[in-house]
């Protein structure tokens, strides 16, 4: 009885977070072209998605974005996180926190204050100012991913390497790094996802002209949502999903997080 | 000995699948200190925590003082339990720790600080009363545990493996401590161990299990000197375990040699096993003893010389304070009351296990 | 060697001071200044105007109430995940992360689909005989919005909080006689606190601050502060009003990180 009362509990938050997303997905296949009407089922969306230049252009800057910024972020933040690592406690208090700014602080505030800095030192609008802002918020998402690991990390492996002969520099990749690479991995897939997901720093930083796929939609909301875009949601939401239940049904066992 | 407070009908427990206990049936006396000793995964724990009420038992039932209390949630049962690793309650100062059951049966204040002094005096931690758990040892964290389960005045405390943590030096110190806090209290202690040294040392009895059966219940003194199988025998210290075979009553054959003993009632020319401790070999000169070999191994221990000696196509674990040199030839001597006769394993869990753990 | 790895925070380090700290300080500049250059309160005190008090009141109302109901509806939810015993730890993570691959505004957007008058939660209230509720537009439809897209990061610290609290703590609790209530109260709340404050910012901030959810569901009529700010920036260009208005709202979120930080040293109640 109890069980039954938690597993409807559970049941009821999913539906409330997954309806919105049946909702596009239906919409997707809807033939009429207004969201308030069920007009029958047609695959014409997905067929005119193809020809469609602008939203596939807003699509390929996103994944650009996307890709380069928590590539970057990845990069700069492991990096860090082994810096840090060795630093003195306070000086690491002090830029942990510092890591902490972009987490908590208002996507607002950040978005305006990226654009104050761009405006005042002559940054030229465009899809470097976005990358430059998405690698901004990114890096925090992958310090905080890997920073665990790195405590959890026993000193005396790389030690260990070292004493059998290995260079400090190999010593790292063959033994460090692969301990570290689960951290790094999620860092780099929460970085990726949050800067797709995200419109409202890049609305205060893009330039005219350039979209991403969330600017795009913004700017449709007024004259309506074009059809497409559920179709191209659909696409992408369904391709992860089968990506991600074709990484769980992998018979190898995962390391748990 | 005294009243019999617990028992343990028929319980059987499996976990997806896996049986843990099997039929297990065992009975815990007032004031006694009994101690689970076994291999991990031997259902010792599992006992322990179907004891507490954190396992309800597949079948079987639990009886203490004449009622069944296998349904009883853990906080009306009249026992308290000493976790592994503590568990005390970081949010909360020592103080608050040890308070927390008397607060809940709404005790006056006054018992309340009282209780507290009581039990950090008995503890030997007066005076840590604001201290946070944290900022303790691990030794000091195992006393506030047991502290914080006798202010209850519980009839039956349980301690799973509760000296896991500790460096050895500590850990033969709590020893005595716990059978102090025992004697003080005047309560049945139900310990958990994997440890037999901690098992010996502390036990009135010991009940010895194995893949969930109870292998063999008695005071220490009959677990190690005559062990029931090679199990018990193997994982209660060292010892030479023997194939051999009973002529007769008082008389083995062991390695084709006849060695009279003491044992009886095994039958005629039957297959058993036999258990000679180390300490129980005697190594003499070459023609007075029963069997002669040669050394092959010498290990100095401290106390003692360890010594391994080739006799009869068999290795002697042999345990003496006498040196005898690598190659030198030795006679064997055992008396016949330190051969212990046992029947052969029926099944899997009474054989002899490879490893000690 | 140790002076080599010190090399290594640089990049990050200059990074961070290029992109976080000199940005944050050009808030403050511009906040501070009119727009002949002249030191001057104005932009700050600009928030006790009547217009952009009230959209501050609304905003901190409806933050708060979604702030709530987001902790209500989290709390259970994340004791059920967390006794779960699910083998797999991220698992229960990304069925919550999962959602932000269908766009954020696309998904908010839906919930107009889903809340209209003849739309889908209408059609099936209807069919079960049941009031409809008629709430696009509104501030309950902000609220809804504002629950939705945060929930997650409400249940994710107070997941990792209490599947971080040993098993044995709840059961010596239970051994020294705490029934259910008492176990909850005096052990699982508290030993949840890093979680749950971890929650509330997470939550708080970004309902606080929001212009997308209240300009996709409120129509067009309900400014909060973050519209306002907003349209300073992208509309009115008054950079310097904008700035001021937004040094007001990091009081707020320094407020949260100074709570964060008092009551979250161990990082703890961590999203991830």
């Amino acid at each position: 009885m109890r069980n039954a009362v938690k597993k409807l509990y559970i049941a009821l938050i999913f539906l409330f977070l997954y309806a919105p997303i049946a909702t596009l997905m239906v919409l997707s296949f809807n033939a009429s072209k207004t969201r308030a009407k069920w007009g029958g089922f047609t695959f014409k969306w997905y067929a005119q998605l193809v020809h469609n230049d602008d939203i596939l252009r807003a699509l390929g800057n996103t994944l650009l974005i996307a890709l380069l910024s928590s590539v970057i972020a990845t990069v700069i933040g492991t990096i860090a996180c082994i810096a840090m690592n060795n630093m003195k406690k306070r000086t690491r208090t002090i830029m942990m926190g510092i890591t902490n700014i972009p987490m908590l602080n208002a996507d607002i505030v950040t978005g305006i204050s990226l654009m104050l800095l761009f405006i005042s030192f002559g940054f030229r609008f465009g899809l470097g100012t976005i990358l430059l802002s998405h690698i901004t918020f990114n890096i925090p998402y992958v310090i905080l991913s890997v920073m665990p690991r790195m405590k959890q990390l026993n000193p005396s492996i790389y030690e260990a390497a070292l004493d059998l002969g290995a260079t400090p520099v190999a010593a790292f990749f063959r033994v460090v790094f692969p301990d570290l690479m689960p951290g790094i991995l999620s860092g780099f897939l929460m970085a990726f996802t949050m800067s797709l997901d995200d419109f409202i720093i890049t609305h205060f930083t893009k330039g005219a002209g350039v979209d991403t796929l969330s600017t795009k939609i913004y700017t449709e909301v007024r004259k309506g949502i074009k059809p497409e875009m559920y179709a191209l949601s659909t696409i992408i939401f369904a391709a992860v999903l089968a990506l991600l239940l074709l990484v769980n049904a992998a018979p190898e066992k995962r390391e748990k997080n | 000995m005294s009243k019999e407070l617990i028992h343990l009908n028929n319980i059987s427990k499996s976990f997806d699948g896996q049986m843990v206990l099997d039929e297990l049936n065992l009975t815990i006396h007032e004031n006694e200190f009994v101690t689970l000793l076994g291999p991990s995964g031997c259902g010792k724990t599992t006992t322990l925590r179907i004891l507490g009420g954190f396992a309800t038992p597949d079948t079987g039932s639990v009886v203490f003082d004449g009622q069944d209390i296998t349904k009883l949630p853990p906080n009306l049962r009249p026992l308290n339990t000493v976790f592994q690793k503590y568990a005390l309650f970081t949010h909360m100062n020592i103080a608050e720790n040890i308070a927390f059951g008397l607060k809940i049966r709404k005790k006056s204040k006054d018992y309340i600080a009282d209780k507290i002094r009581y039990a950090l005096k008995l503890v030997n931690l007066e005076g840590y009363e604001n201290r946070m758990p944290d900022s303790l040892s691990g030794g000091q964290q195992q006393r506030i545990a047991i502290a914080r389960a006798i202010v209850n005045e519980p009839r039956v405390l349980l301690l799973d493996e509760p000296l896991g943590a500790l460096d050895l030096k500590l850990r033969q110190e709590m020893q005595y401590e716990l059978i102090r806090m025992k004697n003080e209290l005047g309560i049945t202690f139900v310990y958990v161990t994997h440890d037999q040294e901690e098992a010996l040392t502390m036990s009135d009895t010991i009940v010895v299990m194995n893949q969930g059966y109870i292998q063999q219940i008695g005071s220490p003194e009959s677990i190690y000197n005559e062990p029931e199988n090679a199990f018990v025998a193997d994982f209660i210290g060292d010892s030479n375990i023997i194939s051999a075979t009973m002529i007769e009553d008082k008389l083995v054959s062991i390695l084709g040699t006849r060695f009279a003993c003491v044992d009886t009632g095994f039958g005629h020319n039957k297959p058993v096993d036999v258990v000679i401790r180390p300490e129980d070999v005697e190594l003499v000169a070459p023609t007075e003893g029963i069997l002669t070999g040669v050394v092959s191994h010498l290990i100095f221990k401290g106390v003692h010389y360890e010594m391994e000696v080739m006799a009869g196509g068999f290795e002697w674990l042999v345990h003496s304070t006498a040196l005898h040199p690598v190659g030198e030839k030795v006679g064997i001597r055992v008396d016949p009351y330190n051969i212990q006769i046992m029947n052969k394993p029926e099944s899997e869990d009474e054989e002899a296990v490879a490893v000690d753990i | 060697m140790t002076s080599k790895r010190k090399w290594l925070s640089a990049p990050y380090t200059l990074w961070s001071l290029v992109f976080i700290i000199i940005p944050l300080c050009m808030i403050f500049y511009y906040g501070l200044t009119d727009k002949t250059g002249a030191f001057t309160l104005e932009n700050i005190t600009a928030i006790a105007t009547a217009e952009h008090a009230r959209a501050l009141r609304l905003s901190i109302l409806l933050s708060l109430i979604s702030t709530l109901i987001c902790f209500l509806l989290a709390y259970p939810l994340a004791m059920i995940l967390a006794n779960m015993k699910v083998s797999q730890h991220s698992f229960i993570i990304l069925i919550f992360i999962l959602p932000m691959w269908m766009n954020f505004l696309l998904r908010t957007l839906a919930w107009q689909t889903l809340l209209e008058k003849s739309g889908v939660i209408n059609s099936i209230l209807t069919f079960l005989h049941l009031p409809n509720i008629n709430i696009i537009n509104t501030p309950y439809a902000i609220i809804l919005g504002m629950v939705y897209n945060f929930l997650p990061f409400m249940v994710l610290p107070l997941y990792n909080a209490l599947s971080k609290i040993d098993e044995n703590v709840v059961n010596a609790a239970r051994d020294l006689g705490a029934d259910n209530l008492h176990t909850f109260f005096r052990i699982i709340l508290p030993l949840s606190v890093p979680g749950i404050i971890s929650g509330i910012s997470m939550v708080f901030v970004p309902a606080l601050t929001t212009f997308v959810i209240s300009s996709l569901l409120g129509g067009s009529k309900i400014l909060l502060i973050g519209n306002v700010i907003d349209q300073e920036f992208t509309q009115a260009s008054n950079w310097h009003l904008g700035s001021g208005l937004s040094i007001v709202l990091m009081l707020f979120i320094i407020l949260n990180m100074i709570a964060s930080a008092v009551f979250d040293k161990e990082g703890e109640g961590s999203m991830l």
